[in-house]
C-alpha cells in the first residue's frame, strides 16, 4: 500500500515535469516517423513483400522495439542531472520506498513510450497496416516490458557511473550490437547461420520476433510467449538490480 | 538527542593502479543534547560531511553505532529517517519545479497526506518569507532564497533534529546573517540543530556547543567559551606611558589573577589571565591605587582559530 502510493507519487512528479516540456513528444516521434516515411518504402522490394502493408507488418514492430530499447537506455541522463541537483539525495533521506524511487521513474518512461508507440501505430494505419486490437495490446505489453528493463538498467548504470561522459559511450556500446543482432531493421532470416546463432543469445531478438508474430496476427506462435517471458524475466531482474542501486550509497 | 560511539568510515580510492584506503572518519564519539545548536567545525576534508551523511542514513558506517532521536542508526535506519531532516550542502531543489511543488512533494515523501502537505507547504513558505516566489521555478531564485527553500524542505515533516551541511557557504553576508536568524528560529521552535561549518565566526556566534574535527577525529568539544578558555585564557593589554611601565609591572606582578606578565613591544603590558572580564576591574583598581595613569585597556579573547591551532598545530585558515 505504502509502496504503491510512493510509486504513484514519484510517477506523478516525473510525469508532471515531462509534460511541462512537451518538446519530447515531437523529438520522440520525429525520428521514427522519418524511418516510416523515408526508409520503409524501400522495404517492399528489399523484403520481397507482396504488398506495402506486408512490409509494414514486418518493419513497424521492429521500429517500436527499437524505440523501446533506445528510449529506455538513455533515460539515465535525466537521473544524472537529478543526482547533481541533489534531488536524489534529498529523496533518500526520507522513508520513501527505494523501489518506488526507481519504479515511479521507469513507469513514466513506459507510459511515454506507449504514447509514442500509439502515435506511430496510428500513422502506420494510414499506410494500410492492419492489426487486431488484442494482438496490438499484447505487443504493447512487450514494448512496456522492454522499456521497463532498459530504463531501469539505464538508471542503475547512471547511479553507478554518475557522469554523462561515462554513460553516453557505455550505452552506445551496448545498444549498437543489441540493435544489429536483433533483426530490428531487417529480419534475421536473411542472416547467415553463424549470425543467427549469435542472435539467438540476444534477448531483444526474441522480443522482436514475438512482436512481429503479434503484428502478423499469429497469436498462437511460440515466439509470442517466448518473447514475453524472456522480456518479463529480464525486466524483473533489471528493476531488482537498479532498485538496489537506489538503496545503496550514492555519493 | 544524538549519541555516537566509535563511528568509523573509510573509502577506497583508486589512483592509477594503486588502491588507497582513506580513513575519512576514525572513531567519533559525540553527544548532542536536545534543543541545542551543535556545530561541527573543521577544515574541508576533515570528515564532517561524511559523519553527517552517516548520521543521516545516507552512507553506512564501517564501524561503531549511533542513537539518533531515540532510534538506532544501524538497526532501524527507516525510523531515523522519519525523525530527522537533512539539508545537503550542494542544494536539493530541481530547477524546473516551484518551491511549493517541491515542498508538497517532499512532505508527501514522508507519508503525509496531500491536503496536509499543501497546508504545511503554505505555512513553510510563509515562515521563510517565500510566499511571493512560491509558484515560480526554482531556477529563478537567488542563492539565499533557494537556500531557504532547502531548509524549509528539511523541516517540512517537523523532525526532532535537522542536519544542515554548511548552510551558509556561498551566501553573501546579508543572506548569511538572515540564515543565522532562521537557524536560531529552528532552535526556538524546539528543534535540535546540527550544522557543519568551516567558518569560525559562524561556529562562535551561532552554536551552543561545538566539536572540532580534524583528519577524521574529534580534537575538541565544548561550548565556544569553554574551548577558548581552556586553551589560553584571555589577554589584557594595558596601555601605559613608557616611563610608568616599571612601576606598573611592580604593581601588577604577583596579583593572584595574573598568570603571566609581559612587557609589550609597543609599550604597555600584556597580562595573561583566566577570565578577562573579571580581571579588568581589578587591574583598574590596582593601577588607580598605585597612582598610575592608564592610557588604554584592551581585552583580547582567544578565537576558535587559536583553539584549532593549539589542538592541531596549524591554523584553520591555512588548512
Amino acid at each position: 500500500m505504502k509502496f504503491a502510493r510512493d510509486t504513484w507519487l514519484i510517477f506523478q512528479r516525473q510525469t508532471q515535469l515531462l509534460l511541462r516540456n512537451p518538446v519530447w513528444v515531437f523529438v520522440g516521434v520525429f525520428q521514427p516517423v522519418m524511418y516510416l516515411l523515408l526508409f520503409a518504402p524501400l522495404l517492399k522490394p528489399a523484403l520481397n513483400a507482396p504488398t506495402q502493408a506486408a512490409a509494414y507488418k514486418i518493419f513497424v514492430p521492429g521500429l517500436l522495439v527499437l524505440l523501446a530499447i533506445f528510449g529506455g537506455l538513455f533515460q539515465g541522463f535525466g537521473l544524472i542531472a537529478e543526482l547533481r541537483a541533489g534531488v536524489i539525495e534529498r529523496s533518500r533521506v526520507t522513508p520513501i520506498s527505494r523501489l518506488a524511487l526507481l519504479l515511479g521513474r521507469s513507469l513514466r518512461d513506459v507510459v511515454s513510450l506507449i504514447v509514442q508507440a500509439v502515435i506511430i501505430t496510428l500513422l502506420a494505419l494510414l499506410f494500410d497496416l492492419r492489426v487486431f486490437l488484442g494482438d496490438l495490446l499484447l505487443a504493447y505489453l512487450m514494448l512496456a516490458l522492454i522499456a521497463l528493463m532498459t530504463s531501469a538498467v539505464s538508471y542503475g548504470v547512471a547511479l553507478k557511473v554518475k557522469s554523462e561522459d561515462a554513460l553516453a559511450p557505455l550505452m552506445n556500446t551496448v545498444a549498437q550490437p543489441v540493435l544489429l543482432l536483433s533483426g530490428i531493421l531487417l529480419p534475421l532470416t536473411f542472416a547467415p547461420g553463424w549470425l543467427q546463432g549469435i542472435a539467438d543469445w540476444n534477448p531483444f531478438s526474441w522480443a522482436v520476433d514475438g512482436t512481429r508474430a503479434l503484428f502478423a496476427g499469429d497469436l498462437g506462435s511460440d515466439k509470442v510467449w517466448q518473447g514475453l517471458s524472456i522480456t518479463a524475466v529480464l525486466a524483473a531482474l533489471g528493476v531488482y538490480w537498479a532498485a538496489r542501486q537506489f538503496a545503496r550509497s550514492v555519493r | 538527542m544524538i549519541e555516537t560511539r566509535g563511528l568509523r568510515k573509510s573509502f577506497r580510492s583508486r589512483a592509477g593502479r594503486e588502491t588507497k584506503t582513506v580513513d575519512a572518519v576514525r572513531g567519533v564519539n559525540l553527544e548532542v543534547a536536545e534543543g541545542e545548536i551543535f556545530g561541527f567545525l573543521g577544515p574541508n576534508g576533515a570528515g564532517k560531511t561524511t559523519t553527517l551523511r552517516m548520521l543521516a542514513t545516507l552512507i553506512e558506517p564501517d564501524g561503531g553505532d549511533a542513537t539518533i532521536a531515540g532510534a538506532d542508526l544501524r538497526k532501524d535506519p527507516a525510523e531515523v529517517r522519519r525523525r530527522i531532516g537533512y539539508v545537503p550542502q550542494g542544494g536539493s531543489t530541481w530547477d524546473e519545479s516551484t518551491a511549493r511543488e517541491e515542498l508538497v512533494l517532499h512532505a508527501r515523501m514522508y507519508g503525509i497526506g496531500k491536503a496536509d502537505a499543501q497546508r504545511r507547504a503554505a505555512r513553510a513558505l510563509d515562515a521563510f518569507q517565500l510566499t511571493e516566489y512560491a509558484d515560480r521555478k526554482c531556477k529563478t531564485y537567488s542563492g539565499g532564497q533557494r537556500r531557504r527553500v532547502e531548509i524549509a524542505l528539511g523541516i517540512i515533516h517537523e523532525p526532532k533534529i535537522v542536519f544542515l551541511d554548511e548552510p551558509t557557504t556561498g551566501l553573501d553576508p546579508q543572506s548569511r546573517a538572515h540564515m543565522w536568524d532562521e537557524i536560531r528560529r529552528l532552535r526556538a521552535d524546539g528543534m535540535t540543530v546540527f550544522i557543519t561549518t568551516h567558518y569560525l565566526d559562524e561556529a562562535d556566534a551561532l552554536c551552543d556547543r561545538i566539536a572540532i574535527m580534524d583528519n577524521g577525529e574529534l580534537v575538541a568539544e565544548g561550548t565556544p567559551a569553554e574551548l577558548k578558555r581552556e586553551i589560553s585564557g584571555d589577554v589584557v593589554l594595558v596601555g601605559i606611558d613608557l616611563t610608568a611601565t616599571e612601576q606598573a609591572t611592580k604593581a601588577l606582578d604577583g596579583e593572584p589573577y595574573v598568570n603571566k606578565l609581559e612587557t609589550a613591544d609597543e609599550g604597555g603590558l600584556r597580562l595573561y589571565v583566566d577570565d578577562g572580564a573579571t580581571a579588568i576591574p581589578q587591574v583598574l583598581r590596582r593601577l588607580d591605587h598605585a597612582g598610575l595613569e592608564l592610557r588604554s585597556i584592551e581585552l583580547h579573547r582567544p578565537s576558535l582559530d587559536d583553539v584549532f591551532l593549539t589542538k592541531t598545530g596549524r591554523s584553520l585558515r591555512e588548512s
